[in-house]
């Protein structure tokens, strides 16, 4: 067994991680207490990890292994803030540009996570950078949308100017308005990071009457206003549409701006809900109501004023996997204000559509999906703007990826030819029962963030609510860590078919069997039968004495060690396993190779 | 990373049994055996065995003697009774634990020089006794626990570590077994579950001394080349004569069933409880209810350096111990004190009999 792919997809987190964030190794590092270098690695893959720390979509808990083990997933989330909140000053220990430029001009389009990515691993390779921003600040969304109870400005400056200040020629207030006179300004390689901007109309009876104008507001515009200022106090009863990423920041911005009632309004039930269930519990313990199974109707007036809205109240069912639903009644919802947050549009009124940069549906740029390279050789797209709305950490992945197709069209050679994943395996016997890793794989319950007391946190939209990790909660949940990376290694020319690791496996997941050629067949006559089959099975090579092989599942291993340490032979090793990411600058070094 | 304790955390899928106990309510201590000692999957397949037949762990007492094979009592229903007796004396101890109270389920585990050396006279006398009890014996023709000196098992020319070759004539405990009388005599390999398991759940039901010789390699001081106790060699050589299933007696089994389960193999034999052990045809001709026939088949493969495993012998129409000396059925302390030790005018009454 000797590819990369099977031993990366045991490390369940790394391996939902779009960015491939190491994070076994950052949690281990922040139970030594290295916190420093626990921040380091988590910016070599995912960048802002103390913006992430607090607002990742974090698609690597769901993922988690323990989270098979006793329900709750590790707070990987949360350590990485940890780690953010406790580093130590690293700034001479961040990527330097050289003073020596390498003579290829960069544009990037808005300064949001996938642009300043971009710049993060393409500054210290030379290129001159230049990032055009409409506002007034960097960061995107994570700036203007993200309120600042959830994200506080001072982390979003420290780690935007981490990379602004490797030296990228910042042009903030300079929206660009036509793509084909920037490139009219001969740059080598323009990349498109403008996100998806438009928040989605909800075009029902009422939407431009009376007061409207005032009382009912498109989500991200909404908070983007309440960004800058413009608007600082809501009236008290308020009504969301919608119930993602955006209603529940508007729903909880609005009860600090003076609102006493807020309903999240959602069709679907709350299994549906595209919002994570940690979110709406944050908002529900803000006594924000969150109403299932409703579908808006209309907007209702009374001489010229919004005083509620009309809404369906639905039954879903499901036949063959399809839902459907039949309206059961419907009911008026009273209000003073609505926000509809049911979603964003891409849009590029900008972009002018002769310029050899095709669209294809939903207005949304036609785009490489590996190399993120647009019908237009020197453009590149990345973030929301490449494939509609994400997130942070997808918008991050794609900037590193859009950087190796950058650097690889300014060194003349086709974005897809790039590096393959490649990993490093190494033992983690220290001795006689010694193994260089600890984690406590025994039932432990996941550590609770606390939170700012209620009272406090209206006092004003910029107060952070969640506190942070304690250090005692800090030490027993890196503990629950399971250590997936230092992974089960197999060697079948050692194995004497002993037994003694399936037997001391504490949740069966090895097996002894005979050789099949159906994995289906196979996965039924295990030591425990091997029924989720997300999670692969390893074989061995045909064992020496009987030719049966050695079968491992996957999905439950708790990373204990017990079969390598009652393994007489050592047929069974604990190997540290090591994700070897290429970046632009490893693209970098594969150049001279071939030059050599 | 914890190589000690046994740890907690078990398969979230964990079926249980009859009496609600999941394998684990039947495990015991971690071992501190070395690693890939053959004992620990005979402890593994014990624990199979036990769980599968929904035994209530608080009605058996596990046996031992001394030996690396008699620690593994404690590793294995720990939630059971049990006696660690000096070496060699398991059977005697178990005899007398029987005699006194014939309601327990007696497990002995034993090893190949507690049993063929210091205890031989021990073991001889509980077969020929025939008390009720599972004997495992877990042979890996060295004295494990001392450093690996040939036992009475080793074959002639089998080498020790170092390459010294043994001389004196093994004793086998299943010709030794079938010589005295023993009523159920089985061999198996504890690389083997798939075979040991339901030779382990047969010799449970049987209604008399059940005797499982169980190759058992030792990993540190009898599993190299010129070792004939060896993993690969016992792979080499084993000779399966007997396959056995146990089907126990569970109400699903209607009588018809059963009756047509007694013709459909070569040879089914009813245990006293009603459950089955019935034989598939590995081995053309053999017939492990002939005590005579199953001698000089095992004595044969012997000759020819084979390894015969499998259900052996057995003969579920024996008297056990309480049978043949008409003993009181009742534990002895579940009698009344005055039926137990009636007194001094009850002993004269009977010693009057006898003058
Ligand atoms: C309310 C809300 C809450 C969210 N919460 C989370 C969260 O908790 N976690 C998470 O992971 N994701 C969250 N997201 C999603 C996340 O913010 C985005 O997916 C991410 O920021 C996209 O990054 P991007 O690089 O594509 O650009 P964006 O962040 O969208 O930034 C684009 C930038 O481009 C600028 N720009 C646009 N057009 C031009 C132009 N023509 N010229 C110059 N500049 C231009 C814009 O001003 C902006 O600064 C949230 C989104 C919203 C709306
Ligand atoms: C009376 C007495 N004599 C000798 C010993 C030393 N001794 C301890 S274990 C053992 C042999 C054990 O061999 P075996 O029963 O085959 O067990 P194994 O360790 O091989 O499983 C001996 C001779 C002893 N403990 N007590
Ligand atoms: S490390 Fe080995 S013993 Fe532990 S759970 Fe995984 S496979 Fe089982
Ligand atoms: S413990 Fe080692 S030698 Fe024994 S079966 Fe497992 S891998 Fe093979
Ligand atoms: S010395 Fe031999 S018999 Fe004893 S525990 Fe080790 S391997 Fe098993
Ligand atoms: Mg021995």
């Amino acid at each position: 067994m000797t590819q990369p792919a099977h031993y990366h997809k045991v490390v369940d987190c790394q391996y939902a991680c779009p960015a491939h964030t190491n994070v076994p190794e950052y949690l281990r590092l922040i139970a030594q207490g290295k916190f420093s270098e626990s921040y380091l690695l988590n910016r070599e893959s995912n960048v802002f990890p103390g913006i992430l720390g607090r607002t990742c979509d974090r698609p690597c808990e769901p993922a988690c292994r323990r989270g098979r083990i006793d329900g709750t997933p590790v707070a990987i989330c949360r350590l990485k803030r940890v780690a953010a909140d406790l580093r130590d000053d690293i700034s001479d220990r961040l990527p330097k540009a050289p003073t020596q430029k390498n003579g290829k001009r960069i544009a990037l389009i808005g300064a949001g996570p996938s642009s300043l990515t971009v710049a993060n691993d393409l500054m210290p390779l030379g290129y001159s950078i230049t990032l055009f921003e409409k506002h007034s600040q960097a960061g995107g969304l994570m700036r203007f949308n993200i309120p600042a109870f959830r994200l506080p400005a001072s982390v979003l400056d420290e780690e935007t100017g981490y990379i602004l200040d490797m030296g990228v020629d910042v042009r903030y207030n300079t929206s660009v308005d036509s793509m084909q006179a920037l490139l009219a300004e001969g740059y080598d390689a323009v990349f498109v990071g403008s996100g998806a901007p438009k928040g989605k109309e909800l075009d029902l009876p009422g939407r431009h009457e009376g007061n409207a104008s005032e009382v009912i507001h498109i989500g991200i515009e909404w908070l983007g206003s309440v960004h800058f200022g413009h608007v600082t106090q809501t009236a008290p009863r308020v009504l969301i549409i919608g119930v993602g990423n955006t209603a529940m920041d508007c729903c909880r911005s609005a009860r600090r701006l003076g609102a006493t009632s807020v309903k999240v309004v959602a069709r679907r039930s709350r299994p549906h809900f595209k919002a994570s269930p940690w979110e709406l519990e944050d908002a529900e313990e803000e006594q924000v109501e969150i109403l299932e199974n409703h579908a808006p109707k209309r907007f209702v007036y009374e001489q010229g004023k919004l005083v509620g809205m009309e809404f369906e109240r639905l039954v879903w069912s499901e036949t063959n996997g399809r839902q459907s639903s039949i309206v059961s009644d419907t009911i008026i919802i009273g209000c003073d204000t609505v926000i509809l947050a049911i979603g964003q549009d891409n849009a590029f009124p900008w972009i002018e559509k002769d310029i050899g940069i095709a669209f294809g549906e939903h207005n949304l740029p036609v785009v490489d999906k590996l190399t993120h390279q647009s019908t237009r050789a020197e453009v590149f797209f990345g973030g929301d703007a490449a494939w509609g709305p994400q997130n942070i950490i997808w918008a991050v992945e794609h900037g590193h990826q859009a950087a190796v197709s950058i650097h690889n069209h300014c060194q003349g050679i086709s974005p897809g030819e790039r590096l393959p994943f490649m990993m490093n395996l190494t033992s983690v016997k220290s001795g006689m029962q010694a193994w260089a890793y600890s984690n406590d794989f025994n039932p432990k319950p996941r550590a609770k963030m606390s939170h700012e007391a209620l009272v406090n946190r209206f006092a004003g939209i910029a107060i952070e609510v969640e506190l942070g990790f304690t250090a005692e909660q800090t030490a027993t949940e890196v503990e629950r860590c399971l250590n997936c990376d230092i992974e089960t290694h197999f060697t079948s020319k050692l194995c004497i078919e002993c037994d003694a690791c399936v037997d001391v496996c504490p949740v069966n997941c090895l097996t002894i069997a005979a050789p099949t050629d159906s994995e289906s067949e196979l996965r039924t006559r295990l030591s425990a039968p091997a029924t989720n089959l997300t999670q692969d099975l390893y074989l061995s090579e045909p064992l020496p004495q009987t030719g049966r092989l050695m079968v491992k599942d996957e999905d439950l291993c708790v990373h204990c060690g017990l079969c390598a340490e009652r393994c007489p032979t050592a047929a069974w090793d604990m190997r540290k396993f090591d994700l070897v990411v290429p970046y632009a600058s490893q693209q970098c070094s594969s150049k001279v190779q071939r030059a050599l | 990373m914890t190589s000690i304790a046994k740890p907690q955390i078990r398969h979230p899928g964990l079926l249980k049994n009859a009496l609600g106990l999941t394998k684990q309510d039947y495990e015991g201590a971690m071992s501190t055996l070395c690693a890939g000692c053959g004992h620990d999957s005979v402890t593994a397949a014990l624990v199979q065995a036990f769980w599968e037949l929904d035994c209530p762990p608080h009605r058996a007492a596990k046996m031992s003697g001394i030996g690396c094979s008699s620690k593994t009592t404690a590793y294995f229903m720990k939630n059971s009774h049990g006696f660690n007796s000096v070496h060699g004396r398991m059977p005697s101890v178990t005899s007398g634990a029987n005699a006194a109270n014939r309601e327990l389920m007696y497990i002995g585990i034993s090893g190949d020089g507690d049993s063929l050396s210091i205890g031989l006279g021990q073991l001889s006398h509980a077969i020929r006794r025939n008390v009720r009890m599972l004997y495992v014996l877990e042979n890996n023709g060295v004295y494990g626990l001392t450093k690996g000196q040939f036992s009475a098992a080793s074959d002639i020319g089998s080498t020790s570590k170092k390459g010294e070759a043994n001389v004196q004539a093994p004793i086998d405990p299943c010709l030794l077994a079938l010589t005295l009388g023993a009523t159920f005599v089985a061999r198996s390999f504890s690389g083997d579950k798939a075979q040991l398991v339901p030779i382990i759940k047969a010799g449970l039901a049987h209604n008399g001394f059940a005797l499982i010789d169980v190759i058992s390699p030792c990993v540190s001081f009898n599993d190299h080349e010129g070792s004939t106790k060896s993993y690969k060699y016992t792979r080499e050589h084993e000779v399966e004569l007997t396959s056995a299933d146990y089907v126990p007696l569970r109400s699903a089994i209607t009588l018809a069933e059963a009756a047509k389960n007694e013709t459909d193999g070569p040879t089914t034999v009813r245990m006293h409880d009603g459950s089955l052990v019935r034989f598939r045809n590995t081995h053309a001709g053999y017939d492990p209810t002939n005590r005579e026939e199953a001698w000089l088949h095992v004595r044969q493969c012997q000759k020819r350096s084979e390894v015969a495993t499998g259900v052996l012998f057995i003969d579920e129409s024996g008297q056990d111990m309480h049978a043949v000396a008409d003993t009181v059925s009742t534990p002895l302390a579940d009698l009344p004190y005055s039926a137990l030790c009636p007194g001094a005018a009850a002993l004269d009454t009977l010693m009057k009999d006898y003058r």
